[in-house]
């Protein structure tokens, strides 16, 4: 990644311009071309930087709501368990962290019954009973935009 | 704002991505048989009821150099809990703050996402909120593999 890429991850996460031509938009910000603008991006998610390009959605105003559910894994069955938990298009998020509950992953539905539903079935499927749902009563901060140091000459990629 | 069957397939059209191609809402208005101009109005009513917060990149953030993620979860009395919220809502480091339901095997309450560039930056963060909150029944739990991260499919669960 090269100066100009960094510059480009710090605008296109801020916002992508609602224009007909919001590349080119982009790129005059940029100082270079719209084509370059595109080849860039294309690399950049060729490479897994970008994840996704798209709408950034208030998943509440959609009428979802999320909770964070914790489940105790025994270390030989991670895998396993995973693999039937990241099944679900409403979990999104699954990490495994270091703690007596290990896995961690977020639920969006849009009833609390669909998230039952959801852990019944994990719960039927590993025979795992120790999951806690831990759902959000308030949300003081959810911030997506991570800034990209634009001083680095090379990135370790 | 109620959203109509054609919102929601404008919604779905724009989490599953936007097009590298010089006009990419004129390629998501044909798949939906609708003029380029009617789409962009449609995506700013949605953008102005606050559906769509924008659109722009997720990124992969552990490869543009935040590879440290940790969760700090706390115990905070029910009555400080607002002013806490307030306090870290302003901290650059913190990312996402909420307050959730305490379980008697897990008596958690508040939590805070933090992406550090160590662990031991992690570390130094979490040192720092307890001494700003004034709350010392906190835990650390940092990630140690990410199992599932992906965007909402809105719609399609």
């Amino acid at each position: 990644m090269d100066q100009i890429d960094r510059r480009l991850l710090n605008l296109i996460q801020a916002e992508v311009p609602l224009c007909p031509e919001p590349y080119k938009v982009l790129a005059e910000n940029l100082g270079i071309t719209e084509q370059e603008v595109l080849d860039r991006l294309a690399r950049l998610m060729q490479q897994d930087i970008i994840r996704r390009l798209g709408g950034v959605f208030d998943s509440r105003k959609l009428g979802y709501k999320g909770t964070l559910c914790a489940i105790k894994v025994p270390p030989d069955r991670i895998d396993e368990v995973a693999t039937v938990i990241n099944d679900y298009i409403g979990i999104t998020h699954n990490y495994l962290r270091e703690d007596e509950y290990n896995m961690w992953f977020t639920i969006l539905a849009q009833s609390p019954d669909k998230v039952q539903q959801i852990l019944t079935e994990i719960k039927d499927k590993t025979g795992i009973e120790d999951i806690i749902n831990l759902p959000s009563q308030k949300h003081f901060k959810v911030l997506v935009n991570f800034k990209v140091r634009e001083d680095h000459k090379e990135s370790e990629d | 704002m109620k959203l109509s069957e054609l919102d929601k397939q404008i919604v779905m059209e724009l989490q599953s991505g936007l097009p590298l191609v010089s006009r990419p809402f004129e390629a998501l208005a044909r798949r939906l048989k609708i003029t380029e101009e009617e789409f962009i109005t449609r995506v700013h009513a949605i953008q102005q009821a606050g559906i769509m917060r924008r659109i722009g990149a997720a990124l992969r953030h552990r490869r543009v150099g935040y590879t440290a993620n940790a969760m700090i979860v706390w115990q905070i009395p029910e009555d400080k809990i607002d002013v806490v919220g307030e306090q870290f809502f302003h901290l650059p480091e913190i990312t996402h703050c909420y307050q959730r339901v305490s379980l008697p095997q897990w008596p958690y309450n508040f939590y805070t996402m933090v992406h550090g560039h160590s662990r031991e930056e992690c570390q130094r963060i979490a040192e720092r909120l307890a001494q700003i909150a004034g709350i010392n029944s906190y835990r650390i739990l940092y990630s140690v593999a990410e199992l599932k991260k992906s965007s909402m499919k809105y719609f399609m669960d």
